[in-house]
């Protein structure tokens, strides 16, 4: 589907990209990782010709990119931007619609297309499609940024690092949406990171830079148990050193891989606070405490939506759904709770019931990780 | 004399008005140039500035020589002096558009045009509609010397009350003057604010 030959591509005497020929097969998921000034956006930019190489072909389906119109190019190509790159003068509609409108479709067409991809991402329309960028937080803007690269819908979206300037539990639901998104609507994505978590939870492929070369390019399992060069070695061991600990497998606890920033609220809570937490942080559940800060439960948006009656407590709408795991508990025990439960997280319990943290299944794809390079340094 | 004074008000207005639609379009092309065209940018920057630093009355008597007396010559007068805050205004404004917004334009398929129009223009507009403001309230004061060139206006009842020592006459000219630039500077920026704000 995208095919590069012998890219290459200079600033000056400086050579950012030093012959790159790699292939993309359609609707494959390919990250480009690499260390920060490695040439990945640079990659990334010469396949909507926002970067001319100095020598090489790129194709796409066979035809060569320098022989199309590059403003008829790019409205094929979706782009998402790390720095969100919604047009501040539009509502989140004509944000959405930018494409569709410069290829004139037709009105109605268009608004049919924002209607149906707010509904993909659980933004109701009436209630945000007349919102301006600055009405929103900073993951649902990233969601509108996402939208608009689909509104057209192109066979190939570029991503350029689109999640990381967001906080850990909003890009672990943004990574999950993607991931959704690109199983329902096939699209061939290629995305850019410097977040290995990131690589190894969305990649069918991973493209791995240094300094304008391509050192490997595999499947996230190929370069776990093959990791070609000590660059990499050490790009998956200083991710392990952000984690909380290097025991040897067998010894890992439930608490060793739980995230303890968890949103809790008491259990006395008002309905309408809790909503307002909700959309502000980017979450659609909370954990809710009792009085001595014991667990209670979880609530979630839609059971408020559904049944909360404004300004009343939200003690009637706790359920138990979630499975709770203790934080002494095998590491194990707790990803096959994650694994067979509904949700998309499990809760983790100090001994006196108090909440210690949460796994997500993102944390747990990172274990496995680590549990994996756990003795590479 | 009340008559004289409406009429001496509405004239000012329309002469102030034309001019200032006038280098509003000149101002905000030549801005988009200097924005588009690399080196040009210094050139038509220093001319507007130059032009600026021009004494009015100078200004006048000069285009007076090649335009003759009038209201056309006035109206050119008050254009080229309204460039500058328009041109530069326009030109950073353009500048400052962040570049991520540039590039996720470009990105999405648009033309220059369609950049310009849809995006540039829209978000520099705060900056720009500042210029016209300042443009605006300068020339209310500029227009007073028409009277010189043979302009109408609220100059020629000023210059009366002059030549005929009546210290109510002058004031009759020039207290509208001072009003109309006091309301305009104050109802623009109030109108500036509020598109600042909505930027934000
Ligand atoms: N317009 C430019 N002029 C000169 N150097 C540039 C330009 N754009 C990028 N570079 C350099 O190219 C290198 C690769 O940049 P980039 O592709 O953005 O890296 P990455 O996205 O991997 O962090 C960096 O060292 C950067 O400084
Ligand atoms: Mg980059």
């Amino acid at each position: 589907m995208i095919k590069f030959e012998n890219i290459s591509k200079s600033y000056g005497q400086t050579a950012i990209l030093k012959n790159i020929s790699f292939e993309i097969k359609q609707g494959e998921f390919v990250v480009l990782i690499g260390p920060s000034g490695c040439g990945k956006t640079t990659t990334l930019k010469t396949i909507n010709r926002l970067i001319e190489p100095n020598d090489g072909k790129i194709f796409i389906n066979g035809k060569d990119i320098t022989k199309e119109n590059p403003v008829e190019l790019r409205r094929t190509i979706g782009y998402v931007i790390q720095q969100i790159g919604l047009f501040p003068n539009m509502t989140v509609e004509q944000n959405i619609s930018v494409v569709p409108r410069l290829l004139k479709y037709p009105k109605q067409k268009c608004k049919e297309i924002v209607q149906d991809l707010l509904k993909l991402v659980d933004m109701p329309y009436e209630e945000n499609a007349h919102k301006y960028p600055s009405e929103l937080s900073g993951g649902q803007q990233q969601r509108i940024g996402v939208l608009r690269a689909l509104a057209a819908s192109p066979p190939i979206i570029l991503m350029d690092e689109p999640f990381g300037a967001l906080d850990p539990l909003t890009r672990d639901t943004l990574q999950e949406e993607i991931k959704q998104i690109q199983k329902k609507l096939k699209k061939t994505i290629v995305f850019v990171t410097h977040d290995m978590d990131e690589a190894l939870s969305l990649a069918d492929t991973i493209i791995f830079m240094d300094k304008g070369k391509i050192i490997q390019m595999a499947s996230p399992e190929e370069m776990l148990q093959n990791p070609g060069a000590p660059i990499i070695k050490s790009f998956l061991s200083k991710q392990i050193d952000n984690g909380s600990n290097g025991n040897g497998s067998q010894k890992l606890f439930a608490e060793d891989f739980m995230r303890t920033k968890v949103l809790k609220v008491p259990k006395t809570s008002r309905t309408l606070e809790c909503i307002k937490l909700m959309s502000s942080r980017d979450v659609n559940s909370l954990v809710v405490i009792n009085e001595d800060d014991t667990y209670l439960g979880t609530v979630t948006i839609e059971k408020i939506k559904e049944q909360g009656q404004p300004g009343k407590e939200i003690a009637d709408l706790v359920t138990a759904e979630v499975i709770t795991v203790g934080r002494k508990e095998a590491a194990q025990v707790a990803f096959d709770k994650l694994l067979s439960s509904e949700s998309s997280y499990v809760i983790v319990l100090n001994d006196n019931q108090t909440v210690a943290g949460l796994i997500t299944r993102t944390s747990m794809a990172k274990a496995l990780g680590e549990a994996l390079w756990g003795e590479v340094q | 004399m009340s008559g004289a004074l409406l009429q001496g008000i509405l004239e000012h207005m329309a002469i102030v008005s034309i001019a200032i639609l006038i280098s509003t379009v000149v101002g905000v092309i030549f801005g988009v140039i200097s924005y588009w065209v690399r080196f040009l940018d210094s050139v038509i920057l220093g001319i507007s500035e130059i032009l600026q630093t021009i004494p009015s009355l100078a200004l006048l008597a000069l285009l007076m020589i090649i335009f003759g007396l009038g209201n056309i010559t006035i109206i050119i007068g008050l254009v080229l002096y309204a460039l500058l805050p328009i041109v530069r205004n326009t030109y950073t404004g353009l500048k400052a558009v962040s570049p991520h917004l540039k590039d996720a334009a470009r990105g999405m398929g648009m033309s220059k045009m369609q950049r310009l129009f849809k995006i540039e223009i829209p978000l520099s507009f705060p900056l720009i509609f500042s210029g016209i403001k300042i443009a605006l309230v300068n020339s209310l004061s500029v227009a007073v010397m028409g009277v010189l060139i043979g302009a109408n206006g609220l100059g020629t009842i000023i210059y009366r009350g002059i030549q005929s020592r009546n210290m109510e006459t002058i004031l009759m000219g020039a207290i509208p003057v001072v009003v109309m630039a006091l309301a305009f500077d104050f109802g623009m920026s109030k109108i500036e604010k509020r598109l600042i704000k909505r930027a934000k």
